[in-house]
């Protein structure tokens, strides 16, 4: 069995709101992922995949806060450090961030390579100028970044290149784990592609150990993710191979997400497109039993009382319902 | 945004899936509803020039479902402007229903504007937020020429329209849109449309806001009404997948051009541009590899 | 509405500079109805401390009464004996010897003058000794009166006053410990802040010139507001060669100093012809164009929202557009804006009297004009009288802060991106 570089256990956040009331948005999360695999996390907005993000950096700031659990990357626990030593110790050595807008976070006024040189001297790395240079170099000929680039003004640079520019410096310093929440979502289709390929080659050239990819897109999470996971309302409903998750989900709502896939490709105009009516729970008062119980078709009374576990059938697969898999694939064989 | 939980205006929707009336149906013998020849729209910026729609022709039928799909920067913005009359083409001309369309003076554009409407992207931008829903619906009614009705009718048209949507009308009264979640709103927009009964309907992304889950609850009423109303719609996407799905016949955009149309068969399937090429070939599928050595990665910077 | 409105009060930025800007107001409104007095009615002449002034001449009219008060004698020996006889001692004093390196001529060292003074003060030892300073005659004369004045403070009787005239005259000794009820006399008056040059009540006028001042902020700022508001609009909404036109005549008047501009048109007015209203007006339309820029771009931002196409695609009116579709989105910022506009034609007229360019100064007074009466009859130099411009300062202070705390206070309400 290949090493874990990211183990998640019972992870809990929560958002303070202004009215002081707690919204629990990151509710006993656990998860792993080996070397040099990859995990995508998938669900609708406000399902918590977003605050999964933020909270597995380890770094919290109002309104989010930490409330328990544990985060160990390759054996180091981070969770409940200060958050200075977090920024110092753990951003960008073990664990990187991608945010959508990553590409519009540069300071139009500097050039790319000090950048590079900021990561650098913010880590207290003893490194002179021309070290730096030959890194970022090296770095960004790998990836198949221009050398030039280093010399340019973020502006000067098209959105796609400033996306896999801003990655690039991002992962300079060869973190363990790299978050990126919708990295490609604002970019046109072929600068999605190369944005992917680059961070796959990264994966695979070792300079992250391990990926955690979230985006609302499922096609493009089934074609660069090992691992899919879903969320609703903050906890894991379903976890599983991309392949599986895509063409056999378990859990009700993770096959309500599955049959809303359209690709441009032969089958899909015979595709009967169907919704999940209704919107999630209000997380401030999240309902007792199963937290889609209110949406789901298959739903008994005792759903809306019980909350069931996640339960694991082996094989790196999971899932969250009071009904088995034979049950419910017998229910869904019904249907068709 | 509200939950339907807090919310007792949501009716139960027993609709789930999307049903189409008129799938595979050969829209060229239906009569013409608006058709563009040469339509082109020029933008001045100090000495800068943009053409950002260029020399386009397009023929839409009466209820027909046309995708035009373009990437940001490719003028469907602009071209969808110019069909709704927000902005004239510098060349071109744009005909509506077999004769030339004249909006030169505010009367005549109120008149175009009773056959043409839209519903857009941003359902949290699209309601004055000062408006109650009752005043959103009423002023449907009042441009029907429905302003001298008795109340009750008018009344009973609102709710009409309402539960067409699955919305309870007479939780609505006195609330304002965005106490309605995104998809409400978006829902509240078709009833909207259901009021007005254009000729032509433009849906500028309506449901790239909403979550895939609600996203077939939009699309199944915005087919029934086409199907109900025999109006033409005309959706604006940089979804290839779902127009795909959806269209009786798409148009693709690159550069202010339409480089590629027709039956979404043809285009999607065994796409002849260049440039539709490419791009169904960078949209990730599910069925087909998804293939990166296409992209090369070291470009100029 | 409702909503706003009680998040508006909830913010405590708002809420002080309301209560400020209430109070200041509330006392603009009330204080006439106390003090019937004419602002600029000149009391007596010259500045005058802040205090209670009793006429001297009705004083000894009243009944007077037997009180013995503590150390009066001594007191009265602190406000008589003027500083030049209190030097005199000193100089006696250090002349004979006597260590004199603790005592100096302030009120608080003079009951240790006093005491070095009645120990070592001997009148046939100084006309003896003849110490240095003090060898003529008519200097020991000084010296024994001013012994006599001292060691004199216990007796009965310090002067007396004639009553009526000629042959009835009375005179009637005065004690020492003979005293008036203040509010027996009859011209008595209290100055809480004293006069200034003209002798005219400070505070009745301060409290006239803020009222004025406010006036003149309301109607400058309200002119400046709509002109901003009406022109931003236009150019915003309508666009095009109109927004070209508005935007060209703004960009003349942001190119042309607007304070150039003011003095340029006041000073061609002439003062008589400059009134209150006069004042206001020219404030006003010389301080509109950064209003219309902003309205102006939230406009054109607004006026590519898509709640406005709908509007149009339903057929509506430009003027209904305008109204109903961007002028209450734009409406909590021309609030916060005027507030802005009022405070700075407050300041703006402030800074034209300080220049000697306010309103007419026979007319009534305003807070600029007040700083300029104070300026020119030298209160901040020779006369020293801190009362006659300090309050006006202060009240310049507070105004603009309240407005300006009021301002943030609604900033923040209407800004989400302000909370924290």
């Amino acid at each position: 069995m290949a090493k874990k570089i990211l183990e998640v256990h019972e992870l809990t956040t929560k958002y303070i709101t202004r009215q002081g009331e707690d919204v629990y948005s990151v509710d006993h999360v656990s998860l792993d992922i080996e070397e040099g695999k990859s995990l995508g996390i998938a669900g609708e907005s406000g399902c918590g995949k977003s605050t999964l993000a933020l909270s597995l950096m380890g770094y919290y700031f109002p309104p989010l806060h930490y409330t328990s659990g544990e985060i160990i990357i390759d054996g180091k626990n981070i969770s409940g450090m200060d958050p200075d030593v977090v920024r110092k110790t753990v951003l960008g050595t073990e664990v990187a961030y991608i945010p959508q807008a990553a590409m519009n976070a540069m300071n139009p006024t500097r050039k790319v390579g000090k950048f590079i040189e900021d990561v650098i001297r913010a880590h207290e790395l003893p490194m002179d100028k021309k070290q730096i240079r030959e890194m970022a170099e090296q770095r960004f000929a790998l990836l198949g970044l221009p050398v030039d680039a280093l010399d340019k003004h973020s502006v000067e640079l098209s959105g796609g290149m400033r996306q896999r520019v801003v990655i690039a410096i991002s992962t300079i310093l060869s973190p363990k784990v790299l978050i990126a929440d919708e990295p490609s979502s604002a970019l046109d289709v072929t600068s999605q592609k190369m944005v992917i390929k680059m961070m796959k080659d990264m994966l695979a050239q070792g300079m992250v150990k391990s990926m955690i990819f979230i985006t609302h897109e499922l096609p493009l999470l089934y074609n660069v993710t090992d691992d899919i996971m879903v969320m609703y309302a903050g906890q894991i409903v379903e976890r599983g191979s991309a392949h599986e998750m895509v063409f056999d989900p378990i859990h009700p709502y993770s096959r309500g997400l599955m049959r809303s896939i359209l690709v441009p490709e032969e089958g899909t105009r015979d595709v009967k497109l169907t919704a999940i009516p209704g919107t999630p729970p209000n997380l401030k008062h999240p309902p007792a039993g199963c937290r889609f119980a209110d949406r789901c078709r298959y739903a008994s009374p005792a759903c809306k009382v019980v909350s069931p576990p996640l339960l694991d059938i082996g094989g790196g697969r999971s899932y969250r319902c009071s009904m088995s898999v034979e049950q419910l694939k017998e229910v869904y064989g019904n249907e068709d | 945004m509200k939950t339907d939980e807090m919310n007792p205006a949501v009716v139960a929707d027993n609709r789930e899936s999307v049903s189409f009336g008129t799938r595979d149906k050969d829209f060229s013998k239906e009569p013409l509803c608006l058709s563009g020849r040469g339509v082109t729209r020029v933008f001045h910026t100090g000495k800068v020039t943009t053409v950002a729609v260029d020399h386009v022709d397009f023929d839409f039928h009466k209820g027909e479902l046309i995708s035009i799909v373009g990437e940001s920067g490719s003028g469907k913005t602009t071209l969808s402007k110019m069909l709704l009359g927000l902005l004239e083409p510098t060349e071109g001309e744009i005909m509506f229903q077999g004769k030339p369309r004249d909006i030169s003076t505010g009367a005549k554009k109120r008149e175009y504007w009773k056959g043409i409407q839209a519903i857009f992207q941003d359902p949290f931008s699209s309601y004055n937020v000062f408006h109650k829903i009752d005043s959103v619906l009423l002023d449907c009614i009042n441009m029907r020429g429905g302003k001298n009705l008795p109340k009750e009718q008018k009344i009973a048209m609102m709710t009409e329209a309402c539960s067409f949507v699955n919305l309870k009308f007479a939780e609505l009264t006195n609330k304002y849109p965005f106490e309605l979640s995104g998809g409400q709103m978006q829902r509240l927009m078709i009833a909207r449309i259901f009021l007005l009964k254009p000729n032509i309907l433009l849906a500028d992304e309506p449901t790239s806001m909403i979550d895939a889950c609600s996203r077939a609850t939009i699309l199944d009423m915005l087919l029934k009404l086409r199907d109900e109303t025999g109006m033409t719609v005309i959706f604006i996407t940089h979804d290839i997948g779902l127009a795909y799905y959806i269209s009786d016949a798409v148009y693709i955009m690159e550069h202010g051009k339409f480089v590629e149309s027709g039956k979404p068969d043809k285009v999607m399937l065994e796409p002849e541009a260049p440039y539709t090429k490419r791009l169904i070939s960078d949209v990730p599928k599910i069925h087909e590899p998804w293939d990166l050595s296409t992209v090369e990665l070291l470009q100029k910077a | 509405m409702k909503h706003t409105l009680k998040n508006v009060f909830h913010s405590p930025r708002f809420l002080v500079g309301f209560i400020i800007f209430m109070a200041i107001l509330l006392t603009v409104l009330i204080y006439p109805y106390f003090v019937h007095r004419d602002p600029l009615q000149g009391l007596g002449k010259g500045f005058l401390e802040p205090g209670t002034y009793v006429s001297v001449y009705d004083a000894n009219n009243t009944g007077t009464y037997r009180v013995d008060l503590p150390e009066a004698a001594e007191k009265r020996l602190e406000s008589t004996l003027p500083a030049e006889d209190r030097q005199m001692m000193l100089d006696f004093l250090k002349a004979k010897g006597v260590d004199v390196s603790g005592l100096d001529a302030s009120n608080d060292k003079l009951e240790g003058l006093l005491a070095a003074w009645k120990e070592n003060y001997d009148e046939a030892d100084a006309k003896k000794n003849k110490y240095e300073g003090f060898s003529t005659q008519a200097k020991r004369n000084a010296l024994r009166r001013l012994d006599n004045r001292i060691s004199g403070d216990n007796s009965n009787v310090a002067m007396s006053v004639v009553r009526g005239e000629g042959e009835e005259a009375t005179s009637t000794a005065v004690s020492d410990t003979d005293y008036v009820k203040v509010d027996e006399v009859a011209n008595a008056i209290t100055l809480p802040l004293g006069t200034d040059n003209f002798g005219r009540d400070t505070l009745t006028e301060l409290v006239k010139a803020t009222g004025i001042s406010l006036l003149i902020g309301l109607i400058a700022g309200s002119i400046a507001t709509m002109l901003g508001l009406l022109v931003g609009l236009l150019a915003g909404y309508v666009g095009g060669l109109l927004d070209d036109v508005l935007m060209f005549i703004a960009n003349i008047f942001t190119v042309i100093p607007g304070f150039v501009l003011l003095i340029l048109i006041y000073s061609a007015l002439g003062a008589e012809s400059r009134g209150i209203t006069t004042c206001a007006v020219i404030i006003g339309i010389t301080s509109w164009v950064w209003t219309a820029r902003s309205v102006r771009s939230q406009v054109i931002s607004l006026r590519n929202r898509d709640h406005v196409n709908l509007s149009k695609l339903s057929g509506h009116s430009l003027f209904r557009i305008v109204t109903t579709d961007i002028l209450p989105y734009i409406a909590s910022y021309v609030v916060m804006a005027f507030i802005l506009q009022v405070s700075s034609g407050i300041l703006a007229e402030a800074q034209l009297s300080m220049l000697g360019l306010g309103p007419n100064p026979n007319e009534l007074p305003t807070l600029g004009l007040m700083m300029n009466w104070a300026k020119l009859f030298g209160a901040y130099t020779s006369s020293n009288a801190w009362w006659a411009y300090f309050p006006v300062i202060l009240m310049i202070a507070l105004i603009s802060f309240s407005l300006n705390l009021m301002n943030t206070g609604l900033d923040q309400v209407f800004n989400p991106t302000l909370r924290d």
